[in-house]
């Protein structure tokens, strides 16, 4: 499987997602610089944390307009896997490839901690080998990461939840909400399934060294249903 | 200012440009005399920033060469580049060095600390190695105060904001809370890099003709002044100084580091300095000094953010993200495509020349020309008269006997659980990214030192920068070693080999010969105990002048010191098992003299702090690292502030929240003694029971006391008679006394 990570200016999880993937998983693993249009035959893409282009204005707000984006979205909408973390997820949203938008956390302040998801949904290729209701440890670090959406998106949006921020033993409540999302959501999924986003970061928990395996699930995932996919065609 | 500025001035206005530098009417002449003719206007300002404390280290500098510089592992000797360089293993080599930034956050917190950030990391890139962790010793006044809280809001957002987004994580330090630091805090930070043997860069300019490029970010007149600034004490005025604290742009910074080491992995780049402090003029005249040459440019091939600068200003502008290289002739336009691939600067500014010169262009008019000795080597240079400070035998006598011991010594372990020094820093510590990279094997809060790994060698760097302001002001000379013991303490408790140090010197005014006392004798114990511990110092910083209106701050010595290990993963602080024992390995006794307890508790700063014997220390240091091989130790804590029985209460909820029972104590005459007494080597070790017999062997072997106090287990933290507490009251007062 082919994977590639999108390089914008001021991206800085893009390199942790690479050592990930080719170090840990023994992936083919690609860099997509951002001024080019041209996925180089991937089977993945990961959208990767950061602050793109510095972030100055909204988060993503510029990231949405690089070349490399446009490729993304057409990759996307032809059903290509796409994984997008923090930034990553703040970019995906901005290209409008997932419902909702992500804003200043409820304290105003950047948090940078591990926290336990519930997994709500397993129908998805980032999460088919995990098990419904499912607590697993990933950490966060972001500033903007407060998931919201209007009136309208609420039911999508539910429907949509392959995350919740939860507490050791799955319950989740406002009091244990890191962030003031919406319903606690930290992650979702389009309504095709094939584009994740997520505020937490996988390829920080995924060596023993670091005290964490549980976000190399995600990763196992994708490369199962791939391959699945491959045996099938 | 600007009225100054303006075309043509008089001697009067130079000398009154000059002495806005704080440079005397006698050095002015100096300056006729070297040059042989009165100074342009650019010229003042180049001597000035040149001449002040923090560029040419005047007051400071006969002291610093007392540090011992050599070592088997050091590639690169401190003040030879930008940082020292020690080796690691497999080629692979460790960059590291500390800077203060305390009067811009003083004024301006979030920039100021955030530039911190930013100029310390430069200095690491610099040198070709990647950064790869930064830590931060940042000191207030009480937290109770609004002011403190303003200051500290805004230091902990900048060094966030400005980290964060380059991507370097932001893994350990300390925060403490002193109401001398009230009108001055302190805010020193740390960045390590790693790079292989063979990307090292150096800082000279050499080759007479290679093209000198200017890369980054655009100069503006933000930073004007900045180390003439810093060399000043703070007053009420100094809000009026902003201007010279300058402004951060974090992603300019990350794309300059991105595209400096690709540029230095090709052989195009001669030579490399950034523009930190004195900017162009210190860069220029560095290079130009290590190489030997002149070197020439014109201030109008500069970026410039805004029209109409002048050469005054571009030279003395401390713009951040901006850096200065030397390169191979015809490799020019290589070189820009690196930068321009980033959206970066990068223009050809000026050449080295034959001769010693620094020469400054505006345009067609020579408007600075002077031999660059004068601004480096040949800088005035001052012997400051010392004298051991009144107050110090009379601080120094402490009558124990009189302090009355409280009645309930639960309640002060309480107390000192929730005094900020000691209290949780989660709040701080969760706002920096402290895990990009995936290298951090320790996370913050849960061991004596943080610990990055060295992906593909299975071994770790551990780093801790630490100080005690009181215990320097109460003895110079023990404090200054007993900040160096400390750092190799916390480097060994992670079961790393303590192998450099680098430095952060914060005091008073250096005119005061009091304060001179203080620092001449905090350099000797720092000298002494760096020699003894084989850990030479590879570079540092010397911040004086930290003085509020009303008084000058304890003489604080902040030490980063670095170590290795071979493995990837450290021991940690917290208990781990029901069961295992709890061991003390000691070499002296704890005693209540300058204790945080004694300040804090009792309200007094007096006594004596703990002395140092470095044999003594050396074999602690041996006991530790051997039982670390021998694999036993499942935590090891350092009795530092508040004693062994924080110590053990901080054990208890570092990790999880477990009990501990000690019922076999050493024997004092007084119990708050034993409590919260500090002494300079007590390690509080656990271990399963069966390895007891192990560590008792090792600890004898290597002449360390070794006594089991108690075993982990529980939900409640026992002490002999006087304290029985559910660790999760413990754990709440210590965890949520800091709140941002």
């Amino acid at each position: 499987m082919k994977w590639g990570v999108v390089v914008f200016p001021g991206s800085n999880c893009d390199q942790d997602c690479v050592h990930v993937l080719h170090e840990v998983l023994k992936q083919e693993v690609v860099e997509l610089w951002h001024q080019s249009d041209d996925l180089q035959g991937c089977d993945a893409i990961v959208v990767p944390g950061g602050f793109s282009y510095g972030d100055y204005l909204r988060c993503g707000a510029i990231a949405k307009l690089s070349p490399i984006m446009q490729a993304v979205k057409a990759f996307a909408e032809q059903g290509g896997l796409v994984i997008g973390i923090c930034n990553g997820f703040q970019i995906l949203l901005e290209s409008g490839l997932l419902p909702g938008a992500l804003l200043p956390n409820a304290g105003l302040k950047f948090i940078c901690e591990f926290v336990y998801l519930r997994v709500e949904r397993t129908d998805t290729p980032f999460t088919q080998n995990l098990q419904k209701g499912q607590v697993i440890r990933i950490p966060i670090a972001h500033y903007d990461g407060r998931y919201s959406v209007s009136a309208e998106q609420e039911t999508a949006a539910n429907h949509a939840a392959v995350f919740r921020y939860c507490d050791v033993d799955g319950n989740v409540s406002e009091a244990i909400n890191p962030n003031g999302s919406y319903q606690s959501i930290a992650g979702v999924v389009n309504a095709q399934g094939n584009v994740l986003g997520l505020m937490p970061h996988p390829e920080r928990a995924a060596e023993a060294a670091l005290g964490e395996t549980d976000g190399r699930l995600l990763f196992e995932s994708m490369i199962n249903h791939f391959e699945q996919a491959r045996a099938t065609s | 200012m600007t009225s100054i500025l303006s075309n043509n001035p008089s001697e009067e206005q130079l000398r009154a440009v000059a002495a806005s530098h704080n440079v005397t009417n006698e050095q002015y002449d100096g300056i006729v005399k070297i040059l042989g003719r009165t100074p342009t206007l650019t010229e003042v300002g180049i001597f000035g920033v040149m001449y002040s404390e923090h560029c040419s280290y005047c007051s400071s500098k006969p002291y610093l060469k007392t540090f011992p510089t050599e070592g088997d592992r050091v590639l690169v000797k401190a003040g030879e580049e930008n940082a020292g360089v020690i080796d690691l293993k497999d080629d692979w080599c460790v960059v590291f060095k500390c800077e203060s930034h305390n009067h811009p956050s003083a004024v301006e917190p979030y920039q100021g600390a955030a530039t911190g950030v930013g100029g310390i990391v430069r200095d690491i890139f610099t040198m070709g190695a990647r950064p790869v962790a930064l830590l931060n010793s940042l000191r207030f006044g009480p937290l109770k105060d609004d002011r403190t809280k303003f200051l500290l809001n805004g230091v902990v957002r900048g060094i966030a904001g400005y980290g964060n987004c380059l991507g370097v994580p932001t893994v350990g330090g300390e925060v403490v809370f002193d109401e001398t630091y009230r009108e001055n805090p302190l805010v020193n930070v740390m960045c390590i890099g790693l790079m292989r043997k063979e990307d090292m860069a150096k800082g000279a300019a050499k080759g007479i003709g290679n093209p000198i490029m200017y890369v980054g970010s655009a100069t503006g007149r933000d930073g004007l002044g900045g180390a003439s600034f810093a060399s000043r004490e703070l007053d009420d005025e100094s809000d009026a100084d902003r201007p010279a604290v300058q402004i951060g742009d974090p992603f300019a910074e990350k794309c300059l580091i991105e595209a400096t080491l690709e540029a230095l992995k090709t052989a195009d780049v001669v030579g490399i300095q950034d523009m930190g402090a004195a900017g162009l003029t210190c860069s220029m005249s560095e290079t130009a000094s290590r190489g030997n040459c002149g070197v020439e440019m014109d201030i109008q091939k500069v970026p410039m953010r805004e029209p109409n600068m002048s050469a005054y200003d571009v030279m003395l502008s401390e713009s951040q993200e901006r850096m200065l290289l030397i390169v191979e002739q015809g490799s020019q336009e290589r070189v820009k495509a690196h930068f321009k691939r980033w959206g970066l600067n990068a223009v050809e500014i000026g050449k080295v020349t034959e001769g010693n010169n620094l020469k400054v262009y505006d345009g067609g008019t020579l408007v600075a020309d002077l031999p660059v000795s004068a601004i480096t080597d040949d800088v005035p240079m001052y012997d400051r008269p010392t004298q051991k400070p009144a107050y110090l035998d009379q601080a120094q006598a402490l009558d124990v006997s009189s302090i009355p011991q409280p009645q309930n010594l639960q309640k002060t372990l309480e107390q000192l659980l929730a005094l900020p020094t000691i209290a949780s820093k989660r709040a701080i510590y969760r706002q920096y990214d402290h895990m990009v990279q995936i290298n951090t094997t320790a996370l913050p809060g849960a061991s004596d030192a943080a610990v990055i790994r060295l992906k593909g060698t299975q071994g770790a760097l551990a780093a801790s920068l630490d100080g005690n302001g009181r215990y320097c002001y109460l003895d110079p000379y023990e404090g200054g070693k007993l900040s160096v013991a400390e750092g190799a303490r916390n480097v060994v408790c992670v079961g790393a080999k303590p192998l450099a140090v680098t430095d952060c010197l914060n005091f008073g005014n250096p005119m005061d010969p009091e304060i001179m006392w203080q620092f001449k004798e905090c350099v000797r114990g720092m000298a002494e105990a760096c020699v003894a511990f084989g850990t030479p110092v590879t570079g540092g910083n010397v911040s004086l002048y930290n003085e509020g209106p009303n008084a000058a701050i304890d003489p604080t010595p902040v030490v980063g010191m670095v170590g290795f290990m071979e493995s990837e993963t450290p021991v940690t602080s917290g208990f781990k098992d029901a069961g295992d024992a709890i061991v003390l390995l000691s070499i002296d006794q704890a005693q209540l003299g300058a204790s945080e307890y004694l300040a804090n508790i009792c309200g007094k700063r007096q006594g004596k702090p703990p002395q140092v014997d470095f044999e003594k220390h050396k074999a602690l240091h041996r006991c530790m690292l051997e039982a670390h091989a021998k694999q036993i130790l499942k935590s090891a804590h350092d009795v530092s502030e508040g004693g062994l029985a924080v110590c053990v209460a901080e054990s208890c909820f570092s990790e999880k929240l477990i009990g501990a029972t000690l019922d076999t104590l050493p024997e004092y005459e007084r119990a708050d003694t034993l409590l919260f007494g500090e002494a300079s080597g007590h390690i509080v070790v656990s271990c399963a029971a069966e390895e007891v017999k192990t560590l008792r062997t090792i600890a004898e072997n290597t002449q360390v006391s070794c006594q089991v106090l108690g075993k982990v287990g529980g939900a409640q933290l026992k002490i002999g008679t006087w304290i029985e507490a559910k660790v999760s009251d413990l754990e709440s007062l210590w965890g949520n006394s800091i709140t941002l």
